[in-house]
């Protein structure tokens, strides 16, 4: 009887996909919304990461006709003590109530993993990024081919001809392949011998050369070698993204969060563009320190506002970790738009001649209550400030948000300076 | 001595090659069997998680659900909850297996000796099998529900499509046809009648046929009751079945679904009822074959020392009150018994005889054990061969746990001369897929009225259904009948204990 053994481990995975995103497009808004909550709950830098997500079953139910209750029976193996007629008292005996038929659906909640893209992608969604921005986003980075030494095979095209001549000439050599010039000197001894018993010697001497030249080819298939080539991830710049906030008590909760959502975007892109990016969090009252996310989000700070102390602090970290040349530099600034009336030259000064000029992207984002339209009525000092310079030339980009979906637009100003920086950078 | 099949646990295609040579011998020629051809694959981890969230087939139709399914196992297989199973064998000629490329050399062995041998043997001869499912049509039947499903979501929208599969599916347990009917199931020509019904359909569409006056229609109520619940087939336990013939409103591929929905759950059927003896007979198989090849030298002490290991853990029957229990291992109550038939035939004693007239002594084993394969599922397997020596060495009893019962749960019967029998009947029971699942039927529909569906359901032992689930049951029943849906559960006296009415949701307006 004939058997047939298959490898199947070499057919293209993923065959459940289909299903898999079936189900996801099903349970959209409740996969959504964990991963909002899950979102909300991640440092920034690991935004990017899938992960595991809990949902809650409903609607995602898959009912049957099921019994349950009324009088029971059951055959169980392991008796030990008991007799007909005996009577086991029923809340002891939990082993035998759980093994009913009656246990059936325990999966109230149900959790599974997301994979990055999917995580990101419905992280993306939630932010209702227009659907050309997503692609830019969902872009993976291009990887450039590179030399990398030789290999036996390949396409005829991508034959090396030094190296093959090469090792044609070394194994020729190993082997004592006698060279034209050898064979015809004997010739030419041949020719002028007379003696016809030295001829003879001459003439096995040929016989014998000739042979070992046939026996070893010129080019034999082993010299072959190929051109190897390797694919190599384009090499990419550093960037360092720096998140400036304004931490005094008039930020709320909502518009800290508005906020860390704007520097995940921020993060996001970046971190499509560039191999390494490193973020540096200032926070500040009137005076600004460097501190770490937690603390920048969720440390609790009191004081007035003094926006330049920020932009003093990131220009001395500039200078002293990252310099420009080596370094792209992304700003992004938020704040609900206070800060001392005397501190609006200063402020404006440091922003125009020593921030600015370093940065390739400076984005201010004023972050208000939701739905609040009274900060719509008058322009903050700050907003004032920044809105001057920007009239002035200044390349600043800025907004005010109060809802989610209001932060993206911010971006589009990025993606203008990306194409032209791109642009620039192509010869 | 005869050559080794393998060293340590290594394997390559050779090594299969050989190993499944090895098994056939002796499964051939030693036990006797009588199997399909063969086919075996080697998957990854990730195959076998795919094949798990199709029920094992090798292809099925797309559905969120089987990404539910997926979704989760893949979860807790990560998570390391859950281990995956060495193979997944299908019923289909040829007979194909998975085998995990994880295996050991040993590992493969065994499951070859179980999947391609024994279970392969049990499909092709056992009466349920036979009678129940078209194993050289299967393969060829999913691949037209898969493209036939597709079709219809390029035609009439994927969203039509779930809902009328997930009601389905939400019925699919009720699908089935529980008595055989005067033909056998043939897929093939199913999927070409079905290609046939619907040419024929198109080619003499004509739209004036929609204009034609039609003409009085006949008096209904002259239809007496009898006559009418004769008309529809009535009373009819297959709910798909009779949704699909006597819905008012499907559209025909609807009712095409409903009745992929049907043929799947049907061909899965005998596999519910025989899950004791399938594995019993595979386990058996398995065991026969690897002690020969350890006997003829063929596999090493050491490989069979692993196989030992595998084949007792495969076979471990916690007890009652151990934290593992969790009913009996069809494995561990199968393999026993069919190591104890061999028993009764090979060496008797004076209570087999008593018992077991009819074998005891009979000195063939194989042939008695190939009849047994062939001739009985779970239920009557049990309630014929289980001796009471198993009873004794499993330490079985009964306990009957009546809620009205203030003093608690009653022992009713335990492995002593009086309670063998009760005990036998009782577990011979509780293998009886019909005498579980619960007992619906459709008893009536008011055609002169509302056109109400009326379904019954027959409460056995006071075990009523769960109200969530089957309201949500009744509700997709209720969106493919288009009319109001009442189910009625009634106890043997006929007295009504609950009555649910569910109506039709309203269809939203297509999406374009």
């Amino acid at each position: 009887m004939p058997i047939h053994i298959i490898d199947r481990r070499l057919n293209p995975g993923g065959k459940s996909l289909e299903n898999r995103q079936r189900f996801l497009r099903r349970a959209k808004s409740l996969v959504q919304g964990a991963v909002k909550k899950t979102s909300q709950e991640r440092d920034i830098k690991d935004v990017l990461e899938g992960g595991e997500v809990t949902i809650p079953l409903d609607g995602m139910h898959e009912p049957r006709f099921r019994r349950e209750g009324g009088t029971r029976d059951m055959v169980l193996p392991g008796n030990k003590k008991f007799i007909e007629g005996d009577y086991l008292q029923r809340s002891g005996q939990g082993s035998a109530k759980d093994s009913g038929p009656g246990e059936g659906d325990s999966e109230d909640a149900f959790r599974f993993v997301l994979s990055r893209d999917e995580f990101v992608d419905l992280f993306l969604d939630d932010l209702e990024l227009p659907d050309l921005a997503k692609r830019k986003i969902a872009q993976t980075e291009s990887e450039g081919i590179q030399r990398a030494g030789y290999t036996t095979s390949g396409s005829p095209a991508n034959i090396s001809v030094s190296r093959t001549v090469k090792l044609a000439l070394a194994r020729r050599i190993a082997l004592k392949r006698p060279r034209k010039d050898e064979i015809e000197e004997l010739e030419a001894a041949i020719a002028a011998c007379t003696d016809e018993d030295e001829r003879e010697v001459l003439l096995a001497r040929l016989e014998k050369l000739q042979a070992k030249t046939k026996r070893i080819p010129f080019i034999d298939p082993l010299d072959i070698r190929y051109r190897r080539y390797e694919k190599v991830p384009r090499p990419v710049a550093q960037a360092v993204m720096f998140c400036l906030m304004d931490v005094s008590g008039s930020m709320s909760e909502h518009m800290k969060d508005l906020a860390k959502r704007f520097y995940m975007l921020l993060y996001v892109f970046l971190k499509r563009r560039y191999k390494h990016v490193e973020i540096v969090f200032i926070r500040h009252t009137d005076r600004a320190e460097e501190v770490d996310e937690q603390t920048f989000f969720y440390g609790p700070a009191s004081g007035g506002t003094l926006v330049s102390s920020a932009l003093q602090a990131m220009h001395e970290i500039v200078r002293e970790r990252f310099n420009p040349s080596d370094w792209n530099i992304y700003a992004a600034q938020a704040s609900d738009g206070d800060n001392s009336y005397s501190d609006g030259e200063l402020t404006g000064m440091l922003l125009t001649d020593k921030i600015l000029p370093v940065c390739q992207f400076f984005a201010y984002l004023e972050v208000g209550e939701s739905g609040g339209s009274a900060f719509d009525l008058s322009d903050s000092s700050l907003w004032t400030l920044y809105e001057r310079l920007r009239n002035g030339g200044a390349p600043l980009s800025m907004r005010k948000v109060s809802e989610r979906s209001e932060i993206f637009p911010v971006f589009h100003d990025l993606f203008q300076r990306r194409e032209t920086a791109q642009e620039k950078a192509a010869p | 001595m005869t050559e080794r099949l393998f060293e340590g646990a290594d394997w390559d295609f050779h090594t299969l090659q050989r190993i499944t040579d090895a098994c056939e011998e002796v499964a051939l020629k030693d036990l006797g069997l009588d199997v399909y051809p063969n086919q075996i694959e080697v998957i990854t981890a990730e195959q076998m998680l795919d094949a798990y969230s199709s029920v094992g087939m090798p292809l099925f139709y797309k559905h969120w659900s089987f990404g539910k399914h997926f979704a989760f196992h893949e979860a807790s297989y990560r998570k390391g909850l859950m281990g995956l199973a060495y193979e997944i064998v299908i019923n289909s000629s040829p007979c194909i297996s998975y085998l995990m490329e994880e295996n050991t050399a040993t590992m493969q062995t065994l499951v070859i000796a179980h999947a391609a041998f024994g279970h392969n043997h049990f499909f092709k001869n056992n009466y349920l099998f036979k009678q129940w499912t078209d194993a050289d049509g299967i393969l060829d039947y999913l691949d037209f529900a898969k493209n036939y499903v597709m079709q219809c979501e390029e035609r009439y929208g994927r969203v039509e499509v779930e809902r009328t599969l997930d009601a389905a599916h939400a019925l699919m347990s009720h699908g089935i046809d529980r008595y055989p009917g005067k033909k056998k199931l043939d897929l093939r020509a199913e999927e070409k009648r079905a290609g046939r019904r619907r040419q024929h359909e198109e080619e003499v569409f004509n739209d004036l046929w929609r204009t034609v006056p039609a003409g009085k229609s006949k008096s209904r109520s002259a239809l007496s009751v009898e006559r009418r619940r004769k008309l529809l087939g009535l009373p009819q336990e297959n709910l798909l079945y009779f949704l699909e013939k006597s819905a008012p409103r499907l559209a025909p591929w609807q009712r095409e679904l409903l009745r992929i929905v049907r043929h799947i759950a049907q061909y899965f059927y005998p596999q519910s009822q025989t899950k004791v003896m399938n594995e019993g007979t595979a386990t058996y198989v398995h065991y026969r074959i690897m002690t020969k090849l350890h006997q003829q030298g063929r596999i090493t002490d050491g490989n069979f020392l692993e196989f030992l290991g595998s084949h007792t853990n495969v076979v471990f029957q916690p007890e009652f009150d151990d934290p593992r229990f969790s009913g009996f291992n069809p494995y561990a109550l199968g393999f026993a018994m069919m190591q104890d038939i061999e028993r009764i035939v090979t060496n008797p004693e004076a209570e087999d005889r008593e018992w077991f007239p009819d074998i005891a002594g009979k000195n063939d084993v194989m042939g008695v054990l190939r009849d047994v394969w062939a001739n009985y599922r779970d239920e009557s397997f049990i309630g014929q061969f289980l001796s009471p020596k198993l009873m004794r060495h499993l330490r079985m009893f009964h306990l009957h746990d009546d809620p009205e019962e203030r003093a608690g749960i009653r022992v009713d019967a335990i492995h002593d001369e009086r309670g063998f029998r009760r005990v036998r009947r009782e577990l011979a029971r509780q293998h009886d897929v019909g005498y579980i699942d619960a007992n619906i039927e459709v008893v009536d529909v008011d055609l002169s009225g509302d056109r109400r569906l009326i379904l019954h359901h027959h409460v056995i032992k006071g075990s009523q259904l769960n109200e969530t689930d089957a309201k949500r049951v009744l509700q997709h029943l209720a969106d493919l009948w288009t009319y109001d849906v009442a189910l009625i559960e009634v106890d043997a006296n006929d007295k009504v204990l609950r009555e649910y009415v569910v109506s039709p949701r309203p269809i939203p307006a297509a999406v374009a």
